[in-house]
Protein backbone atom coordinates (compact mmCIF):
# COMPACT_ATOMS: atom_id res chain seq x y z
CA UNK A 1 0.00 0.00 0.00
CA UNK A 2 2.63 2.44 -1.02
CA UNK A 3 0.44 4.82 -2.99
CA UNK A 4 -0.02 8.49 -2.04
CA UNK A 5 -2.24 8.14 1.00
CA UNK A 6 -0.36 8.23 4.29
CA UNK A 7 -1.37 5.43 6.66
CA UNK A 8 -1.39 6.17 10.38
CA UNK A 9 0.44 4.07 12.96
CA UNK A 10 -1.59 1.69 15.11
CA UNK A 11 -1.20 0.33 18.59
CA UNK A 12 -0.98 -3.43 18.13
CA UNK A 13 -1.64 -4.10 21.85
CA UNK A 14 -4.84 -2.00 21.59
CA UNK A 15 -5.96 -3.85 18.46
CA UNK A 16 -5.19 -7.20 20.06
CA UNK A 17 -7.06 -6.19 23.23
CA UNK A 18 -10.14 -5.59 21.06
CA UNK A 19 -10.22 -1.79 21.49
CA UNK A 20 -13.10 -0.80 19.16
CA UNK A 21 -11.91 2.78 18.67
CA UNK A 22 -8.49 1.62 17.52
CA UNK A 23 -10.06 -1.01 15.29
CA UNK A 24 -12.35 1.64 13.75
CA UNK A 25 -9.25 3.69 12.94
CA UNK A 26 -7.64 0.62 11.44
CA UNK A 27 -10.74 -0.08 9.32
CA UNK A 28 -10.86 3.49 8.04
CA UNK A 29 -7.19 3.46 7.15
CA UNK A 30 -7.30 0.28 5.10
CA UNK A 31 -10.87 -0.31 3.92
CA UNK A 32 -10.44 1.71 0.72
CA UNK A 33 -7.44 -0.28 -0.50
CA UNK A 34 -9.00 -3.64 0.44
CA UNK A 35 -12.18 -2.64 -1.42
CA UNK A 36 -10.29 -1.44 -4.50
CA UNK A 37 -8.23 -4.62 -4.62
CA UNK A 38 -11.37 -6.74 -4.27
CA UNK A 39 -13.20 -4.86 -7.05
CA UNK A 40 -10.28 -5.48 -9.40
CA UNK A 41 -9.97 -9.13 -8.39
CA UNK A 42 -13.70 -9.81 -8.78
CA UNK A 43 -14.98 -7.19 -11.25
CA UNK A 44 -18.07 -6.73 -9.07
CA UNK A 45 -18.74 -4.07 -6.43
CA UNK A 46 -21.25 -6.34 -4.66
CA UNK A 47 -18.79 -9.22 -4.36
CA UNK A 48 -16.06 -6.76 -3.39
CA UNK A 49 -18.22 -5.47 -0.54
CA UNK A 50 -18.71 -9.04 0.72
CA UNK A 51 -14.94 -9.56 0.63
CA UNK A 52 -14.37 -6.24 2.39
CA UNK A 53 -16.69 -7.18 5.26
CA UNK A 54 -15.35 -10.73 5.59
CA UNK A 55 -11.76 -9.45 5.55
CA UNK A 56 -12.28 -7.14 8.52
CA UNK A 57 -14.48 -9.63 10.40
CA UNK A 58 -11.63 -12.16 10.10
CA UNK A 59 -8.99 -9.55 10.90
CA UNK A 60 -10.87 -8.64 14.09
CA UNK A 61 -11.30 -12.29 15.01
CA UNK A 62 -7.68 -13.29 14.40
CA UNK A 63 -5.72 -10.15 15.30
CA UNK A 64 -4.58 -11.79 18.57
CA UNK A 65 -2.80 -14.44 16.48
CA UNK A 66 -0.84 -11.82 14.53
CA UNK A 67 2.81 -12.29 15.51
CA UNK A 68 4.40 -9.50 13.52
CA UNK A 69 6.41 -11.78 11.23
CA UNK A 70 5.06 -9.72 8.33
CA UNK A 71 3.65 -6.20 8.43
CA UNK A 72 0.04 -5.61 9.43
CA UNK A 73 -0.54 -4.45 5.86
CA UNK A 74 0.60 -7.65 4.17
CA UNK A 75 -1.27 -9.68 6.80
CA UNK A 76 -4.48 -7.83 5.92
CA UNK A 77 -3.88 -8.17 2.18
CA UNK A 78 -3.38 -11.89 2.69
CA UNK A 79 -6.79 -12.24 4.31
CA UNK A 80 -8.41 -10.13 1.56
CA UNK A 81 -6.82 -12.06 -1.32
CA UNK A 82 -7.79 -15.39 0.25
CA UNK A 83 -11.37 -14.17 0.67
CA UNK A 84 -11.49 -13.05 -2.97
CA UNK A 85 -10.10 -16.38 -4.18
CA UNK A 86 -12.63 -18.29 -2.07
CA UNK A 87 -15.40 -16.26 -3.63
CA UNK A 88 -14.10 -16.95 -7.15
CA UNK A 89 -13.92 -20.63 -6.23
CA UNK A 90 -17.55 -20.61 -5.10
CA UNK A 91 -18.54 -18.82 -8.31
CA UNK A 92 -16.80 -21.26 -10.63
CA UNK A 93 -16.94 -24.43 -8.59
CA UNK A 94 -13.26 -24.94 -9.34
CA UNK A 95 -10.29 -25.16 -7.08
CA UNK A 96 -7.97 -22.21 -7.44
CA UNK A 97 -4.51 -22.60 -6.12
CA UNK A 98 -1.85 -19.97 -5.81
CA UNK A 99 0.59 -22.84 -6.20
CA UNK A 100 -0.60 -23.61 -9.72
CA UNK A 101 1.95 -25.00 -12.12
CA UNK A 102 4.17 -22.24 -13.43
CA UNK A 103 5.73 -24.25 -16.23
CA UNK A 104 4.89 -22.79 -19.61
CA UNK A 105 5.11 -24.14 -23.08
CA UNK A 106 8.00 -22.92 -25.18
CA UNK A 107 7.31 -19.58 -26.69
CA UNK A 108 4.26 -18.86 -24.55
CA UNK A 109 5.80 -15.66 -23.29
CA UNK A 110 6.88 -14.52 -26.70
CA UNK A 111 5.21 -11.28 -27.74
CA UNK A 112 3.09 -11.84 -30.81
CA UNK A 113 1.85 -8.37 -31.64
CA UNK A 114 4.42 -5.67 -32.28
CA UNK A 115 2.58 -2.40 -32.65
CA UNK A 116 3.73 0.80 -31.01
CA UNK A 117 0.61 2.34 -29.51
CA UNK A 118 2.43 4.51 -26.97
CA UNK A 119 1.94 7.49 -29.27
CA UNK A 120 -1.84 7.52 -28.78
CA UNK A 121 -3.17 10.62 -26.98
CA UNK A 122 -3.29 10.31 -23.19
CA UNK A 123 -7.02 11.23 -23.04
CA UNK A 124 -7.86 8.37 -25.42
CA UNK A 125 -5.85 5.90 -23.35
CA UNK A 126 -7.59 6.99 -20.14
CA UNK A 127 -11.12 7.26 -21.60
CA UNK A 128 -14.12 5.50 -20.06
CA UNK A 129 -14.15 3.01 -22.91
CA UNK A 130 -10.47 2.20 -22.43
CA UNK A 131 -10.96 1.81 -18.66
CA UNK A 132 -13.66 -0.77 -19.39
CA UNK A 133 -11.27 -2.59 -21.66
CA UNK A 134 -8.53 -2.50 -18.99
CA UNK A 135 -10.99 -4.09 -16.53
CA UNK A 136 -11.97 -6.76 -19.07
CA UNK A 137 -8.33 -7.53 -19.85
CA UNK A 138 -7.36 -8.05 -16.21
CA UNK A 139 -10.29 -10.46 -15.77
CA UNK A 140 -8.79 -12.59 -18.53
CA UNK A 141 -5.74 -13.34 -16.39
CA UNK A 142 -5.93 -16.39 -14.17
CA UNK A 143 -6.74 -15.42 -10.55
CA UNK A 144 -3.17 -16.37 -9.56
CA UNK A 145 -1.61 -14.00 -12.12
CA UNK A 146 -4.21 -11.30 -11.45
CA UNK A 147 -3.39 -11.29 -7.75
CA UNK A 148 0.35 -10.89 -8.41
CA UNK A 149 -0.17 -8.06 -10.91
CA UNK A 150 -2.60 -6.17 -8.67
CA UNK A 151 -0.45 -6.43 -5.57
CA UNK A 152 2.83 -5.53 -7.27
CA UNK A 153 1.87 -3.09 -10.01
CA UNK A 154 -1.36 -1.50 -8.81
CA UNK A 155 -0.99 -1.58 -5.02
CA UNK A 156 2.75 -1.01 -5.19
CA UNK A 157 3.90 -3.83 -2.92
CA UNK A 158 7.47 -5.05 -3.35
CA UNK A 159 8.24 -8.48 -4.81
CA UNK A 160 9.03 -9.68 -1.28
CA UNK A 161 5.77 -8.32 0.17
CA UNK A 162 3.77 -9.77 -2.73
CA UNK A 163 5.34 -13.14 -1.99
CA UNK A 164 4.47 -12.82 1.71
CA UNK A 165 0.83 -12.03 0.90
CA UNK A 166 0.50 -14.95 -1.50
CA UNK A 167 2.72 -17.43 0.31
CA UNK A 168 5.05 -17.69 -2.68
CA UNK A 169 8.80 -17.37 -2.98
CA UNK A 170 10.21 -14.35 -4.78
CA UNK A 171 11.29 -16.20 -7.92
CA UNK A 172 7.75 -17.50 -8.46
CA UNK A 173 6.37 -13.99 -7.95
CA UNK A 174 8.80 -12.65 -10.57
CA UNK A 175 7.85 -15.32 -13.11
CA UNK A 176 4.14 -14.67 -12.62
CA UNK A 177 4.59 -10.93 -12.74
CA UNK A 178 6.36 -11.21 -16.09
CA UNK A 179 3.64 -13.48 -17.45
CA UNK A 180 0.88 -11.18 -16.22
CA UNK A 181 2.52 -8.07 -17.65
CA UNK A 182 3.16 -9.69 -21.04
CA UNK A 183 -0.35 -11.12 -21.23
CA UNK A 184 -1.90 -7.74 -20.45
CA UNK A 185 0.42 -6.03 -22.93
CA UNK A 186 -0.71 -8.46 -25.59
CA UNK A 187 -4.39 -7.84 -24.82
CA UNK A 188 -3.98 -4.06 -24.80
CA UNK A 189 -1.98 -4.18 -28.01
CA UNK A 190 -4.87 -6.00 -29.68
CA UNK A 191 -7.19 -3.24 -28.51
CA UNK A 192 -5.03 -0.19 -29.19
CA UNK A 193 -3.53 -1.35 -32.49
CA UNK A 194 -6.91 -0.85 -34.16
CA UNK A 195 -6.66 2.78 -33.17
CA UNK A 196 -3.09 3.20 -34.39
CA UNK A 197 -3.59 1.53 -37.76
CA UNK A 198 -6.85 2.54 -39.43
CA UNK A 199 -8.71 -0.42 -40.94
CA UNK B 1 10.70 -10.42 -33.02
CA UNK B 2 13.39 -10.38 -35.64
CA UNK B 3 14.59 -13.83 -36.66
CA UNK B 4 18.31 -13.17 -36.97
CA UNK B 5 18.70 -12.28 -33.30
CA UNK B 6 15.94 -14.43 -31.85
CA UNK B 7 17.92 -15.63 -28.83
CA UNK B 8 18.77 -12.07 -27.80
CA UNK B 9 15.11 -11.11 -28.17
CA UNK B 10 14.01 -14.05 -26.01
CA UNK B 11 16.61 -13.12 -23.41
CA UNK B 12 15.26 -9.58 -23.35
CA UNK B 13 11.71 -10.77 -22.81
CA UNK B 14 12.80 -12.97 -19.89
CA UNK B 15 14.56 -10.01 -18.27
CA UNK B 16 11.90 -7.44 -19.15
CA UNK B 17 10.18 -7.24 -15.76
CA UNK B 18 13.39 -6.89 -13.80
CA UNK B 19 14.65 -4.27 -16.25
CA UNK B 20 11.44 -2.27 -15.85
CA UNK B 21 11.67 -2.57 -12.07
CA UNK B 22 15.32 -1.51 -12.11
CA UNK B 23 16.43 -4.70 -10.40
CA UNK B 24 18.53 -6.16 -13.19
CA UNK B 25 22.28 -6.47 -12.67
CA UNK B 26 24.43 -3.78 -14.29
CA UNK B 27 26.03 -6.23 -16.72
CA UNK B 28 22.70 -7.61 -17.93
CA UNK B 29 21.32 -4.11 -18.09
CA UNK B 30 24.10 -2.96 -20.41
CA UNK B 31 23.71 -6.08 -22.56
CA UNK B 32 19.98 -5.50 -22.84
CA UNK B 33 20.32 -1.82 -23.67
CA UNK B 34 22.85 -2.62 -26.37
CA UNK B 35 20.35 -5.06 -27.89
CA UNK B 36 17.56 -2.48 -27.66
CA UNK B 37 19.57 -0.01 -29.72
CA UNK B 38 19.50 -2.36 -32.68
CA UNK B 39 16.11 -4.04 -32.23
CA UNK B 40 13.09 -1.88 -32.80
CA UNK B 41 10.65 -4.71 -32.04
CA UNK B 42 12.08 -5.24 -28.57
CA UNK B 43 11.98 -1.49 -27.98
CA UNK B 44 8.25 -1.55 -28.84
CA UNK B 45 7.64 -4.50 -26.49
CA UNK B 46 9.46 -2.67 -23.70
CA UNK B 47 7.61 0.63 -24.28
CA UNK B 48 4.16 -0.94 -24.56
CA UNK B 49 4.74 -3.09 -21.46
CA UNK B 50 5.74 0.01 -19.48
CA UNK B 51 2.67 1.81 -20.82
CA UNK B 52 0.44 -1.12 -19.86
CA UNK B 53 1.63 -0.93 -16.25
CA UNK B 54 1.27 2.86 -16.26
CA UNK B 55 -2.34 2.69 -17.51
CA UNK B 56 -3.36 0.34 -14.69
CA UNK B 57 -1.66 2.56 -12.15
CA UNK B 58 -3.16 5.76 -13.61
CA UNK B 59 -6.69 4.34 -13.46
CA UNK B 60 -6.41 2.82 -9.97
CA UNK B 61 -8.51 5.60 -8.39
CA UNK B 62 -7.25 5.80 -4.81
CA UNK B 63 -10.40 7.61 -3.61
CA UNK B 64 -12.20 6.99 -0.32
CA UNK B 65 -14.63 4.15 0.23
CA UNK B 66 -18.21 4.97 -0.94
CA UNK B 67 -20.24 6.27 2.05
CA UNK B 68 -22.89 3.53 1.95
CA UNK B 69 -20.26 0.78 1.69
CA UNK B 70 -18.46 2.25 4.72
CA UNK B 71 -21.71 2.47 6.69
CA UNK B 72 -22.57 -1.18 6.00
CA UNK B 73 -19.01 -2.23 6.82
CA UNK B 74 -19.09 -0.51 10.22
CA UNK B 75 -22.49 -2.09 10.89
CA UNK B 76 -21.20 -5.57 10.03
CA UNK B 77 -18.35 -5.04 12.51
CA UNK B 78 -20.59 -3.66 15.28
CA UNK B 79 -18.64 -0.39 15.10
CA UNK B 80 -21.60 1.88 14.39
CA UNK B 81 -20.79 4.01 17.44
CA UNK B 82 -17.60 5.06 15.66
CA UNK B 83 -19.00 5.74 12.20
CA UNK B 84 -19.33 9.49 12.60
CA UNK B 85 -15.93 9.97 14.18
CA UNK B 86 -12.87 11.09 12.36
CA UNK B 87 -10.91 7.86 12.50
CA UNK B 88 -8.11 8.75 10.14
Amino acid sequence: MSEGKQRPEFSLPALQAGDPAEFARFVDAYSDVVYRMAVKMLNSTQDAEDVLQETFIKAFKHIREFEGRSSLTTWLYRIAVNEALMLIRRRTGNTISLDEDIQTEDGEQEPRQIVDWCCLPEEEMLSTETRRHLDDAIQRLSPALRAVFLLRDVEGLSIKETGEVLGLNESVVKIRLLRARLHLRELLTGYFSERVIPK
Amino acid sequence: MIMNDHTACQKLVQSLSEYIDGSLSETLCQELEQHLQGCQNCQVVLDTTRKTIYLYQATAEPGDLPGEVRRRLFKSLNLEDYINRENK
